[in-house]
């Protein structure tokens, strides 16, 4: 009859409706190619065993096209439903263009605290747009046999530090420091944000910094450009011509005795069996003075807001607030630590040095990771240049303070 | 005869020179051939040595070639180079002609506009570009990357074909003219054959940006079955450890398809020189 | 016969080559290119601004530095171009044309094969052959007993641009090579023949009939040398990624734009800039171009044999 007929295609209608809203599929962009072996042999599976029906692909970018291809295809509307976010300004300027979902409330967002999602909120703090996933730590790596041969510590004040330096140098078999300033990244992510807190106390002294309060050319960032072309008389001859790979290789094989660098790097070293690793943290300039680490809000996750498939993309999200995933991320991707509130155990030894540090030395961001990049000339892209060239003793640390400090005065009003 | 042409040089020395060169432009390319089958730290251990027992691996060709997808990739390559070649040749051919052989009004201008592509850096039309792909609903799709080369190898085309079908001589178009053959029919009989050096020469350049190319594959077609094979060795490099034995391995494998490409339109340029007697 | 009928073969023979051209190459180029009379604000939307980004890039301190900077960086890239990719493409492509030349086409093939290979690998190789810590490079200039003077070419910045385009000759000689070589082999060889019955020597014969007879060539040759010059960025981007250091030595108009208008780490791309930046690249090769269209082809006694 008419109205059975009715009924039973309404039923039907309403099945295919519910079935097709199970059959969800999910892409997550992100830079991170080394974790894709990861993401598609242990992380989904995870996910999936909890929440069957949903397929997710992992499509990671080279990290050097990965901004640029993601901005255009935000624009042309083909991006993945989850993308990985960089901190601070380039995924708030994604956020104002209206590319990326607002967060607050969403469940998993409880799991962390707000010095995690400053990275990935508006100035005001009101809104949050991406997940925070993980953090990484910078300090040196060091060569165990190495310095057993040579009867070195790890050196905990700056004196210590360059009498180690020395008797390296002096005894011509190793390479003093792995480093190189032909990609020019290292120089202000791993050396000058790595060392450079001790001088200008964290926190405080990059937050003067954006209130006006402070000047690249006072003192303390002076000394800290000071330290650094120290350091840079350690380089090797051709220093100038060496990539961050080159120095990954010539530690990798035992030529070289210290590894300025991340967390990130524990997990390729590892894979080395000859080589056994320690880590220590900046030397601090007095025995007994403060320490202070360069503790980097590293990758978030967000939801793009053209998103085909937002309901299980929330579930996903949800997941990624979880203790599980906080879990298994910071122990299979070693080096990188979640910022969840979660409590963790890191299995990884030389992971656990460096999350270790946290306890004793006070924590702080990359000194121009929040607000100082906004402006004409780029703060980063300055600070890469300036340091690469006082590394390599082609600048003094005055004239670098000064061409900093001129460039950031010119755009940023508390400055000038 | 012959040996009046190769005087002053000498034969010796002309092959000193040739060899010289050909050193220079092989030793790098030996280098990258020797330093794939080599395990990575013997590659930075002593890079200009050749693969012993020892430090001999496969690795990663094994990488590569397990990876099923890669056959895959190759063979999108290959289509869609190709294709975007036949149609380079086709179009440039036919609009290198249009241009060089009737004067009509705004000719000059036409190929001042035709120039444009190779003035502008191409990447600047890239979210352009995409939002029309994806009104056309052609988004991963091989046809959007077929489009989008053949667009950018014109102009280069039309440049070189015009400068050598200028030099086509004057009596043979009047003579077929004469002789009551239409124009459609004259450049496709007689023109076509004549530039055959020519079409070999743009036949190379076009499909080397074609075949390498990684942004746009990137950007119109990143998905798994349409993956080109630059965009597959991305793979590989990571955002702190390349994983260099495979993308030397993958390299080294992509170069064949283009290589013999190479020479067979290398040999359509003396082919058709010789049977260039036409008169 | 004056055909009375509208020229329909003239339409059959641009059509299809105008129009794919048009739609996914010209047109989205143009419509980008506007953007440089605009700027953005923070939620993305667009205002009109006139020719103030021009001005900015050419009068402000930070740009203009910059802008001059990779102008003139890709002016000397250019020359070195010019100074040995074309002479010795010519040299190789005459040396190929001698009649009778045993192993021509392998010598050919071989010296072509670096045009065939991807950036990618390009870059790694050299940067390993001039690598201070490889040694490769070191060895090498030891064999002819010049190892002293082996330096960090790549990273310092006297020697940083020379070095790229060292590489970038090396990698694109086998273009002009062949183009030339095809013009040679255009020449009849009745012309060649008569030439040596009058007892001219090789390098008359090259100097006073083979040489005018491929000027249009070489016209060419240089041009597409200026236009793929000025254009330039996959090389430098690859070896020096997009901030072309050591303190911007390298930096060209290609990696200039790339930064500017896709942005690079934390600086982020502004579209308009960018458009801007483009904007003056186009005028730059434009007039280039123009030269060449209305000048030298027109002077140019083009010969058909």
């Amino acid at each position: 009859m008419q109205s059975v007929r009715i009924l039973r295609n309404a039923v039907l209608a309403a099945l295919v409706a519910a079935g097709g809203a199970q059959a969800g599929t999910l892409t997550i962009e992100s830079w991170r190619v080394d974790d894709k072996a990861l993401w598609e042999t242990v992380l989904i599976p995870a996910f999936q065993k909890k929440n069957p029906g949903i397929e997710i692909k992992f499509s990671p970018t080279a990290p050097t096209e990965y901004d640029s291809s993601l901005t255009a295809r935000m624009a042309g509307g083909t991006a993945g439903d989850l993308v990985a976010c960089r901190p601070f300004d380039v995924s708030l300027s994604m956020y104002k263009k209206g590319n990326l979902e607002k967060l607050d409330g969403k469940p998993g967002m409880e799991n962390f605290p707000a010095t995690a999602k400053v990275a990935w909120q508006t100035d005001d703090g009101k809104d949050t747009f991406c997940m925070p996933m993980a953090s990484v730590i910078h300090g040196f790596l060091y060569n165990k046999k190495v310095f057993r041969e040579l009867s070195l510590q790890p050196p905990k004040t700056e004196e210590e530090f360059f009498k180690v330096l020395d008797s390296v140098k002096k005894g011509g078999k190793y390479a003093p420091l792995a480093l190189g300033t032909a990609d020019q990244w290292e120089s202000n992510q791993i050396v000058f944000t790595s060392i450079g807190p001790n001088y200008w106390k964290g926190e405080e002294g990059r937050k003067a910094l954006i209130a006006g309060k402070a000047k690249f050319t006072d003192p303390q960032f002076v000394a800290a450009w000071d330290y650094e072309a120290k350091l840079g008389t350690y380089l090797g001859k051709g220093a100038s011509s060496q990539t961050y790979g080159d120095s990954q290789n010539q530690f990798a094989l035992g030529r070289a005795a210290i590894y300025p660098t991340g967390s990130w790097d524990i997990s390729y070293f590892n894979q080395t069996p000859d080589l056994e690793l320690g880590a220590f943290p900046p030397p601090v300039k007095k025995a007994g003075d403060k320490c202070y680490i360069s503790d980097h809000m590293d990758i978030g996750m967000g939801i793009n807001k053209k998103s085909k498939n937002k309901e299980d993309a929330y579930k996903f999200l949800a997941w990624l607030g979880s203790q599980e995933f906080a879990d298994i991320y910071t122990n299979k991707v070693t080096g990188f630590f979640s910022l969840s509130n979660h409590l963790i155990t890191v299995k990884d030894p030389v992971a656990k040095q460096m999350i270790e540090w946290r306890a004793s030395c006070a924590s702080t961001i990359r000194l121009n990771a929040q607000v100082l990049n906004r402006g004409e000339p780029s703060m980063e892209n300055e600070l890469w240049n300036v340091n690469a060239q006082v590394l390599n003793g082609n600048l003094s640390a005055k004239d670098a303070a000064a061409r900093i400090q001129n460039g950031f005065a010119k755009w940023y009003k508390p400055q000038q | 005869m012959a040996r009046s042409l190769l005087r002053p040089f000498g034969r010796a020395g002309v092959h000193l020179a040739l060899g010289g060169y050909t050193l220079i432009a092989l030793f790098p390319i030996a280098l990258i051939l020797i330093n794939s089958v080599k395990s990575r730290s013997a590659i930075f251990d002593n890079p200009l040595a050749l693969p012993t027992p020892d430090t001999f691996s496969l690795i990663g060709f094994h990488k590569v070639l397990a990876n099923s997808n890669f056959l895959l990739y190759f063979g999108n390559s290959l289509f869609v180079t190709l294709t975007s070649l036949v149609l380079i040749i086709l179009f440039g051919a036919m609009a290198a002609w249009g241009l060089s052989e009737y004067k009509f009004r705004g000719n000059r201008w036409l190929a001042l506009y035709l120039a444009i592509g190779i003035m502008i850096p191409i990447r600047l039309g890239t979210v352009s570009i995409l939002e029309l792909i994806v009104k056309l609903h052609m988004v991963n799709t091989l046809s959007a990357l077929v489009l989008v080369y053949t667009a950018q190898g014109l102009p280069l085309a039309v440049m070189i074909l015009s400068e050598f079908v200028r030099q086509v001589p004057k009596e043979l178009k009047d003579a077929a003219r004469c002789d009551g053959v239409g124009e459609i029919k004259i450049f496709f009989q007689v023109i076509l054959p004549l530039i055959r050096p020519a079409i070999a020469t743009v036949a190379v350049f076009t499909m080397i940006p074609a075949w390498n190319d990684l942004w746009f594959p990137l950007i119109l077609a990143p998905s798994d079955q349409t993956k080109t094979v630059t965009l597959g060795v991305q793979q590989f490099i990571g955002q702190y450890v390349t994983d260099w034995n495979s993308v030397l391995a993958a390299l080294s494998l992509a170069v064949i398809p283009v290589l013999v490409l190479y020479v067979i339109f290398s040999r359509q340029l003396i082919r058709g020189l010789t049977s260039g007697a036409v008169k | 016969m004056v055909r009375q009928t509208f020229p329909w073969h003239v339409v059959f023979f641009l059509a299809p080559a105008v129009l794919i051209y048009s739609l996914f190459s010209a047109l989205p180029l143009i419509d980008t290119l506007h953007l440089g009379f605009y700027t953005s604000d923070d939620a993305g939307l667009n205002h009109f601004t006139g020719l103030s980004n021009f001005r900015t890039i050419l009068f402000d301190q930070t740009w203009s530095t910059a802008f001059w900077n990779a102008m003139w960086n890709n002016t000397k890239f250019f020359m070195i171009h010019m100074l040995l990719q074309n002479p010795i493409g010519l040299l190789l492509a005459s040396l190929f044309s001698l009649k009778g030349l045993k192993w021509a086409r392998t010598y050919r093939t071989l010296i072509f094969l670096p045009t065939l290979l991807s950036v990618v690998i390009i870059g790694f190789v050299w940067q390993l052959i001039l690598s201070p810590l490889w040694g490769v490079g070191e060895k090498l200039m030891g064999y002819v007993g010049m190892a002293d003077s082996f330096a960090p070419w790549l990273g310092q910045p006297s020697t940083a641009l020379l070095s790229v385009a060292l590489i970038s000759v090396w990698q694109y000689i086998g273009i002009p090579m062949m183009l030339i070589y095809a013009a040679l082999l255009a020449i009849p060889e009745e012309i060649l023949d008569a030439a040596h019955a009058e007892g001219a020597s090789g390098l008359r014969v090259f100097w006073e009939i083979k040489l005018p007879l491929i000027w249009p060539t070489l016209g060419l040759v240089t041009i597409l040398t200026f236009v793929a010059n000025f254009n330039a960025f996959d090389l430098i981007y690859s070896i020096k990624g997009a901030l072309a250091g050591p303190n911007y030595a390298t930096d060209i108009l290609g990696t200039f734009f790339y930064r500017t208008f896709f942005g690079y780490q934390s600086q982020i791309g502004s579209p308009t800039m960018g458009a801007a930046v483009a904007t003056m690249m186009f005028l730059v090769i434009l007039i280039g171009v123009g030269i060449y269209f209305f000048f030298v082809q027109r002077k140019l006694t083009r010969y058909e044999l």
